[in-house]
């Protein structure tokens, strides 16, 4: 029996050193220049333009003007279409600030922020329910939330505003799809949630806001990430995603026929209709400009906003596989600093595209 | 004779047989782990083996610093007592309602058309109505587990339970048994092992619908932290997470499998 299991064994490495053999001649992901690209999007308030970009063509004629093929995915799952970025199925995808910290770049991709679109300004909120409740009442309470999401970075800095910790509470882990009905059943007092679910936990007649993101304006950003060397290779998929970008910025700024025609579409595909989708937008602060989002990358606001975001995410372990410090994972800014360590840098914060736009040189 | 049906392995070949696709996947994996930290060192989709190793030194052995627990141990708790809460609760259910419909023609009539509809509705779509009748705690997934597992534990058992020879039931009659002596006396011990293959079957659901539950809202659990962790990609901890939970079922179902063999040997089969 023994020289059966080792004839095995033997034939079993044969059969694996072969397999290695074959696949040995697969070479890994290089960044090249390509024509090409594929783009994952989800459904949230200021990603909505995008959806509204390819639905337009207006993506399609930016990609056209450099020669290129930009196709895009819309995801179901958030988190998913992070993940997929991050193992290299996607070219670019939107995320927040923290999640592309803690995600792509503590995952040792190199990634770029190549458009800021938006920071959160009343999006994200915290609710108890007792009518007239405030802050500090959070002490000692179940609160659900996405854990370790934006989420759960708003409550530590709004818990550190009435001067209570995270030991002072419970965090009971919900997914983003559940939070509504979880709020609602009877033995649940509190949460953290961003919309459109925040806005249907507050129909609640009981639900009082106790805090939002407008306290902490730009801190919740919300980018468009491209892969760094994919990006360096191919700079023409940076020039027609901003030039699509800011086209419909500029669109949605009108205030015209136009406009209209636009946000309504862009609220029924969010599932929502446009007093619905208005609402979401107020909360949001959209840089309709790209001088706005030159001057915004640039600023020293962004660097103590992404200095509080790797504080949070190291704290809570989410830097990466035994990521020795704080400075583990390097952040780059325009203005040419630098978080962390300057070594690894793996988070870039890119003001050269927005200039282009602005200088209309796309 | 010499055709492929025919030809079997040795005791040692078999076992070698059976080792070679396990073999030929963690090849697989060691293989394009070392080709994507090749290329990134930081890559976090396929971590190498020391990782994986650290992480599970790290969730297992060591206390962690936010509350004290040993990850691993107080996950596995929470998960087993759910899973075994839900699995007592389903088994209690489908043996009771099973037997009932089985055996009483009005009950049978009633019921069944109801069960039958009750098991095909997808219980994680119906998840809000779920979270307002009972809460969200451990009741909540405990529930789940039942609403997902239960229906289809009756309607097993039921059909089996019409299965019995009919000789058997008339016999019994004969010899001037009630309704109750006749459950009590020829179905009832005819369907344990029966309810034992049932249980084993919905395992595998069982276990779908405990992650489904843990992954909603909750503090502890193996689902819960797979889906945490899960937020930063963290598959050093998923992937050993995966195989835990896959040995605790194929553990689950071998002393489902050994209880039949030894409290009902008569119902092996090739007795």
């Amino acid at each position: 029996m023994i020289r059966s299991i080792r004839r095995m064994a033997r034939a079993a490495t044969t059969g694996a050193a072969l397999l290695a053999l074959l696949l040995a001649g697969a070479p890994p992901a290089l960044a090249a220049e390509k024509t090409s690209f594929n783009m994952a999007w989800t459904i949230y308030v200021g990603w909505m333009p995008w959806g509204y970009a390819e639905q337009s063509g207006i993506l399609a004629k930016w990609a056209a003007r450099y020669g290129i093929k930009i196709k895009l995915t819309q995801v179901n799952d958030y988190v998913e279409s992070i993940n997929q970025y991050t193992a290299g199925t996607f070219d670019a995808c939107l995320m927040t600030n923290m999640d592309m910290l803690t995600i792509p770049s503590a995952g040792g991709v190199d990634s770029t922020a190549l458009i800021v679109g938006d920071f959160s300004n009343g999006n994200d909120g915290i609710v108890l329910k007792g009518k007239g409740k405030t802050l500090k009442d959070i002490r000692g309470q179940k609160v659900n939330l996405v854990e370790l999401s934006v989420s759960h970075y708003m409550l530590a800095r709004a818990l550190g505003t009435v001067g209570l910790r995270e030991r002072d509470l419970k965090i009971v882990n919900t997914s983003d799809a559940d939070i509504v009905a979880a709020f609602a059943a009877s033995a649940s007092t509190a949460a953290v949630a961003w919309k459109p679910q925040l806005s249907a936990i507050l129909k609640n007649p009981d639900a009082q806001l106790v805090y939002d993101s407008s306290k902490i304006p730009g801190e919740i950003l919300d980018l468009m990430v491209v892969n760094t060397a994919t990006l360096k290779a191919n700079p023409k998929l940076g020039k027609a995603l901003v030039g699509a970008w800011y086209e419909i910025m500029a669109l949605m700024a009108k205030n015209d026929a136009a406009a209209k025609a636009a946000t309504a579409s862009m609220a029924k595909a969010s599932g929502t209709d446009p007093a619905g989708y208005a609402g979401q937008l107020a909360t949001t602060h959209l840089f309709a400009t790209p001088a706005e989002d030159y001057a915004f990358v640039n600023g020293d606001a962004l660097v103590n906003t992404m200095d509080l975001v790797r504080k949070f995410s190291f704290e809570h372990g989410i830097l990466g596989q035994g990521a020795a410090s704080v400075d583990a994972v390097g952040i780059q800014f325009p203005s040419g600093r630098t978080l962390g360590d300057p070594r690894n840098v793996k988070m870039r914060f890119d003001g050269s595209f927005a200039k282009m736009a602005m200088d209309g040189a796309l | 004779m010499r055709r492929l049906i025919n030809r079997r392995p040795g005791r040692g070949g078999a076992f070698g047989l059976g080792l070679l696709p396990f073999i030929l996947v963690i090849s697989a994996y060691l293989y394009y782990s070392h080709q994507r930290l090749e290329a990134n060192p930081g890559d976090k989709l396929l971590p190498a083996p020391a990782s994986i190793g650290a992480a599970i030194h790290r969730y297992a052995l060591e206390e962690d610093e936010r509350t004290g627990d040993y990850l691993l141990w107080t996950d596995t708790r929470a998960s087993l007592e759910r899973l075994g809460m839900g699995l007592a609760i389903s088994a209690a259910i489908g043996l009771g309602l099973g037997l009932a419909i089985g055996v009483v023609p009005y009950l049978r009539a009633s019921a069944a058309p109801f069960v039958a509809a009750v098991s095909l509705v997808p219980p994680l779509a119906v998840l809000p109505i779920l979270f307002i009748a009972v809460g969200l705690g451990e009741l909540a997934k405990v529930t789940l587990i039942v609403v997902g597992v239960a229906p289809v534990i009756v309607r097993d058992l039921a059909m089996r339970t019409a299965e019995l020879p009919t000789e058997q039931i008339i016999k019994a009659q004969t010899l001037g048994a009630s309704t109750w002596q006749l459950v009590l006396r020829v179905v009832l011990p005819q369907s344990w092992p029966r309810l034992i293959d049932a249980l084993r079957l919905s395992l595998g659901s069982a276990w779908l619908f405990l992650i489904a539950a843990e992954a909603i809202a909750s503090t502890e659990g193996l689902g819960f932290r797979i889906f945490l962790v899960r937020r930063y990609l963290a598959m050093d901890v998923i992937l050993p997470y995966v195989a835990w939970i896959t040995l605790l079922a194929l553990a689950m179902d071998r002393l489902l499998r050994l209880v039949r063999a030894k409290a009902f040997a008569w119902a092996e089969p090739g007795v």
